[in-house]
């Protein structure tokens, strides 16, 4: 066997690195020169060179489907169906020496004390301005810089608790801080998965090669949130902020909380009372003591900050103010990623540490100096330009890529503002060995490293997320530019004790049943995956039905349940009712073309694509209260539809076979979540979905399918027997006999039917009389009065009263009864709603001072020229 | 206090009522109410009644020393109604020849070369705040007003005056939130687009400016009496002059301040000020409606030379 690389032909058992050539005049990673590998790096590659290349790339491939399920378990896929990790897995590690290591890790942590400090200075005393050690001007022309957030750091404390650094390595083999990251820094999650991925391609390598594990730092994230949080009280809540599943840090969200063991919260989840943020619960409102952001300080608070914003919970600022919250990182902590602080930080270590900076920051010039900007216009051409104020969509200016024109406008706008300008040396990155194509190649790298506060300094990821990208400038657009990510290998001088985030043997856990804390915007989600998933189920096997019966051998003429199945179709919004007319001989054709059409439109909201898109989108933001392979099956079902579209669409055989796999699928959701859901509030907002729509669709059938029925009766029963799943049930009790009698009786009354109408209500009344709810009150809430009435009038329904149903009259009773029941089921779904889904609707504004109208106006209306005026 | 120092006494109430067409279940809300304490005048007995009763109401300092209320209603209602009312002394500021004063180009140097703690303060009101962007248009309107050398009151003096002048009052004109260079091409507004437009003139020639918000008591026609809860709240900008201090002018009235104007906060712009912000739940539409009543409780005797002279001295 033999396979291409590097566009020759190679054996079995030829080297990876065979034909690599390290780049002239940069550092390479692994090689001190062609072919000579540097000793930290021998171990690794000869290990690599005792695996055949085939092992190799099946590893890779292995590697690659692991994220790609990561992806699929804890993002969501968008429209266009694309994963969202924004950089390939490159299998080759970044490794590091030991001693090289340690030097980096005081230095950053170093580092992470003086920003500190310069954080609790700049919100507190300022007495960097008047020491002159900082231009005011540098966070008094800040937008980020919020008043609210002045006097917040009070203590002694470290109120920068996680921050990150993007290292660069240059040609002698030094590093360098091209940037800190002090807001909430992403991209920990994602070296955790690298990580993660990486140990399961390499275990030898891992067990022999003594990597430092990432676990001590995340230990340290959690022992930090855990003393902060019960710092007031025990056990105090901890919750991580979220944007939310739009936003494309989600993954990251979610993963981090799966491992640090934390609940996923987003604004809209939480509430301010008596100056505490509360997490809204079925249960009501419980006290967060600690929150972890991922949301941006401006935005954590629409009351004291930017009224635009939706990520956060008014009143945050004033709990922090009031000691009754702590937030990880510290509000205002943003600043400091300011570019133009690096120009300043030896001076500060110098004054503020009594020591030396021990990694150096890229070679920054602040043009708000008079000298600095003579310099900066003088050198142009050597150096790249940013504006001091992060800002995310304008990408740092390499000045000798610029045209003419383009440098002319440059220099008049540094000129014009230059306190917004900062210039940078460029600094020729480090290459390392990439394997994304066929060959491996060498390109530049960038690395981030994370640190985390302990005690009264700081505990440095040993590693982090190398970033790779052919073109060497990408690498400073953003974390998630570049085309490749590694893991980060730190070396150990001596064997590395395992640990691990889960408890040590002898740990004896608490034991606990999940009860009312239930955030309740996941309980409402859950609603609506079980109706949506039951609203799936029951558009497919009608359609189903259908299909099958006008493909059937007596599509010629004679299968007068057709037009009756439509019409129920019809109904349910599957195709357009002006095809359900009685006589739809001629139609058929027609229908043929129409109903796969109508069954994958995207653009009718009741198609049977968008009620499986809206089951996708409402379990994909829940989907941490899913188990793997129920979201598995649910994305799977999804993609599966919306795939095999075009085959599907082409005939009605084959959209029949797709509807039949359909079903399959479906219901293997509902077996999941029946067998392995623990029996959690959770749960029973999902079943309760299912068992209203459930409700709802039996008697939409009974209703159109049934009732209105002449003669010619038997093969409609036969067919609406078939759409409820009963066929099986009523052949075994009644052989080939169909009367409507018995049908009514096993569609609605039988209680042993686990599909009757009358089964779906029992569940009902035991779903309501278990939710959480106000002891004192006395009699039982309108949800139990809703569900018992409605069983009731079932139970009444007498056996001499189905076989009576030949006569009209009978008929119309039991049509009023059930329409009775379908116009209460959506007062259920209500009231359930209001009760326990919604605590809060949108939060608004006031902010109006006047409006154009004067008589509203908070304002003179007659102060000008108004003659009595002094 | 010496004698010779006069003195106006006000009661002063501010009543603000938001009627929602439904109910609002929960809001939260920050006020800037209580007249400050400064150089010239002195606050007390001030108290702020909320209705419906709020959970806990807090009170502190920020950052630029103004008191603010904070305070959440977690029970529905359909009507908040906040009422603040407090006595102000107002005491007559020392004013300086106009002609005496520095050139204006030596606060605007200075400002950015010594960083002494009456310095860094005025700095912060330098740069663009939410409401008020410095701007080449800006700089061009105020420039006129600002030859070489000239004394700084002189040409503040000048630029109000002009503001008054090309700047037509009208309420219909512009909302909370229409943005400065819409004002400036308009040339129409209310006190608070004025007093941000000469803030941004200001900050355009790199001179320190800081928005202020207030009441200014108003005297009725000859022979009418005092209308109560006539009145409104007011703004207008106070210009840092190094050793003078701030000065603060009223554009909308072409006027130095004195004993008619009673200060509640200052800030970069109205939006750090705002009277009353807040954030609810639900509600549907709402109304708002405000009364302020600015009563003179004693009043200096009219004088020759007295305040009513002083305000007009530009």
């Amino acid at each position: 066997m033999s396979m291409t690389l590097n566009g020759s032909k190679l054996q079995t058992g030829a080297s990876l690195f065979e034909g690599y050539a390290p780049e002239a005049g940069v550092y390479d990673e692994y090689f001190a020169s062609r072919g000579v590998l540097r000793p930290h790096a021998r171990r690794f590659v000869e290990e690599l060179n005792e695996l055949s290349l085939e092992e190799l790339t099946r590893r890779r491939d292995q590697a690659h489907r692991q994220i790609y399920e990561n992806a699929v378990t804890y993002t969501s896929h968008d429209e266009s169906e694309r994963v969202n990790r924004p950089w390939d897995f490159d299998v080759l590690p970044l490794v590091i020496e030991a001693h090289e290591w340690q030097r980096v890790s005081a230095g950053l942590a170093q580092r992470a004390r003086l920003l500190n400090r310069m954080l609790v200075d700049i919100y507190g005393p300022q007495s960097l301005f008047r020491s002159g050690l900082l231009p005011p001007q540098l966070v008094y022309a800040h937008p980020g810089y919020q008043r609210a957030f002045h006097g917040l750091l009070t203590s002694d404390d470290l109120y920068l608790h996680l921050c990150a650094a993007d290292l660069a390595r240059t040609p002698d083999g030094n590093w360098w801080v091209v940037s800190d990251r002090t807001e909430s820094p992403s991209g920990a999650g994602y070296t955790l998965e690298n990580r993660l991925v990486s140990t399961g391609m390499y275990p030898d390598s891992f067990r022999a090669r003594q990597v430092q594990r990432l676990a001590p730092f995340f230990m340290a994230l959690r022992d930090l949130l855990e003393r902060l949080a019960s710092a007031r009280r025990e056990h105090g809540q901890i919750v991580l902020m979220s944007q939310g599943p739009s936003n494309p840090n989600y993954f990251e969200d979610a993963y981090l909380s799966r491992y640090l063991g934390y609940m996923v919260v987003e604004g809209g989840d939480l509430a301010t009372r008596n100056e505490q943020v509360m997490l809204k619960t079925l249960g009501g409102l419980r006290r967060v003591d600690t929150i972890m952001r991922r949301v941006d300080g401006l935005d954590c608070d629409p009351l004291e900050l930017f009224g635009d914003s939706s990520q956060g919970v008014a009143g945050m600022v004033q709990a922090v103010r009031s000691g009754a919250l702590t937030v990880v990182n510290s509000l205002g902590s943003g600043l400091l990623e300011c570019p133009a602080f690096l120009a300043f930080l030896p001076i500060l270590c110098r004054e503020l540490l009594g020591e030396e900076l021990i990694i150096p920051s890229v070679p920054t010039w602040w043009c708000g100096g008079k000298s600095e900007l003579d310099y900066v216009l003088q050198h142009l051409d050597q150096l790249t330009i940013r504006t001091c104020y992060r800002d995310v969509h304008r990408e740092p200016v390499v000045v000798q890529r610029l045209s003419k024109g383009q440098r002319e406008k440059l220099v008049d706008a540094i000129k014009a503002r230059p306190a917004d300008y900062i210039a940078q040396s460029e600094i020729q990155r480090s290459h390392a060995p990439v394997w994304l194509r066929s060959a491996v190649e060498s390109w530049p790298v960038a690395l981030r490293t994370y640190l985390v506060a302990s005690g009264s300094s700081y505990i440095c990821m040993p590693g982090g997320l190398a970033r790779v990208s052919p073109v060497a400038h990408k690498l400073d657009i953003s974390i998630s530019s570049g085309e490749g990510s590694k893991d980060a290998w730190v070396l150990s001088d001596g064997p590395v004790p395992p640990v691990s985030l889960l408890n040590p043997p002898g740990f004896v856990q608490e034991l606990r049943r999940s009860g009312a804390e239930l955030p309740s915007r996941i309980a409402d989600n859950l609603y609506w995956l079980g109706r949506h998933a039951e609203r799936a189920e029951g558009a497919t096997r009608l359609l189903r039905t259908t299909i099958a019966r006008m493909t059937g051998e007596a599509v010629a003429g004679n299968s007068p349940e057709v037009s009756v199945l439509l019409r129920g179709l019809a109904e349910i919004g599957q195709i357009e009712p002006g095809y359900a007319v009685e006589d739809m001989r001629q139609h058929l054709p027609a229908i043929e073309v129409a109903l796969p059409m109508a069954v994958f439109s995207d653009t009718e909201a009741s198609s049977l694509r968008s009620t499986l898109t809206s089951m996708n989108r409402t379990a994909s933001l829940v989907r941490e209260r899913l188990s793997n392979d129920s979201w598995r099956l649910i994305n799977r079902i999804y993609h599966e539809f919306v795939g095999r579209r075009e085959f599907a669409q082409s005939d009605l055989n084959r959209l029949l076979e797709q509807l039949n796999r359909l079903i399959i699928d479906l219901l293997a959701f509902s077996g999941l979540v029946s067998e392995s859901m623990t029996r959690t509030l959770g749960w029973r907002f999902l079943d309760l979905g299912r068992r209203i729509e459930r409700s709802m669709h039996t008697i939409m059938l009974v209703r159109n399918l049934l009732l209105p029925l002449e003669d010619r009766e038997a093969p409609v029963l036969d067919a609406v027997l078939e759409v409820a799943d009963c066929s099986i049930t009523y052949r075994v009790r009644y052989l080939n006999n169909l009367q409507l009698a018995a049908v009514l009786d096993l569609l609605i009354t039988d209680e042993t039917n686990p599909r009757s109408l009358a089964s779906q209500l029992v569940l009902l009344c035991e779903h309501v009389d278990n939710l959480p709810r106000d002891p004192n009150l006395a009699l039982i809430g309108e949800e139990q009065r809703i569900c018992l009435s409605a069983l009731t009038s079932v139970r009444m329904l007498s056996a001499e009263k189905l076989a009576r149903m030949r006569s009209p009259d009978e008929r119309q009773n039991l049509d009023k009864m059930l329409g009775k029941i379908a116009s209460q089921l959506p007062r259920l779904s209500d009231v359930i709603s209001s009760k326990y889904l919604i605590h809060a609707g949108l939060t608004r504004q006031l902010t109006e001072f006047r409006s154009k109208a004067p008589e509203e106006s908070g304002l003179p209306a007659r102060m000008k020229g108004d003659a009595t005026l002094p | 206090m010496s004698n010779d120092i006069k003195t106006a006494t006000y009661k002063i109430t501010h009543t603000t009522t938001y009627r929602y067409g439904e109910t609002v279940p929960v809001c939260h809300n920050e006020v800037h109410l209580t007249p400050r304490d400064t150089d010239s005048q002195s606050c007390y007995n001030s108290r702020l009644h909320i209705k419906p009763h709020p959970d806990v109401v807090s009170r502190r300092h920020d950052y630029f020393g103004n008191q603010v209320h904070s305070f959440s209603i977690p029970e529905g209602h359909r009507r908040l109604s906040v009422s603040s009312t407090s006595r102000v002394d107002v005491r007559e500021r020392e004013v300086t020849a106009t002609a005496k004063s520095p050139a204006w180009e030596i606060i605007r140097d200075g400002i950015r070369q010594t960083h002494d703690q009456d310095r860094l303060e005025a700095l912060q009101f330098l740069f663009n705040s939410p409401s008020v962007l410095a701007s080449p248009d800006l700089r061009e309107y105020a420039e006129p007003s600002f030859p070489a050398g000239r004394p700084i009151l002189e040409a503040i003096g000048e630029l109000t005056t002009r503001i008054h002048k090309d700047f037509k009052y009208d309420p219909r004109a512009t909302t909370v939130n229409t943005p400065l260079e819409e004002v400036l091409e308009l040339r129409r507004g209310v006190c608070q687009d004025f007093a941000h437009l000469q803030i941004g003139c200001l900050r355009s020639i790199g001179l320190p400016a800081r928005y202020v918000s207030g009441y200014l008591r108003t005297i009725p026609p000859p022979g009418k009496p005092r209308l109560i809860g006539a009145d409104a709240s007011h703004a207008w900008l106070s210009v840092f002059c190094n050793e003078i201090g701030w000065v603060d002018v009223d554009p909308t009235n072409d006027c130095f301040i004195n004993l008619d104007h009673i200060t509640v906060a200052w800030g970069r712009d109205y939006t750090d000020v705002c009277p009353i912000k807040g954030v609810f739940v639900g509600g549907g539409t709402h109304t708002m409606s405000v009364s302020v009543d600015v009563e003179p409780i004693a009043l200096p005797e009219p004088t020759e030379n007295g305040f009513e002279s002083v305000a007009s001295t530009m």
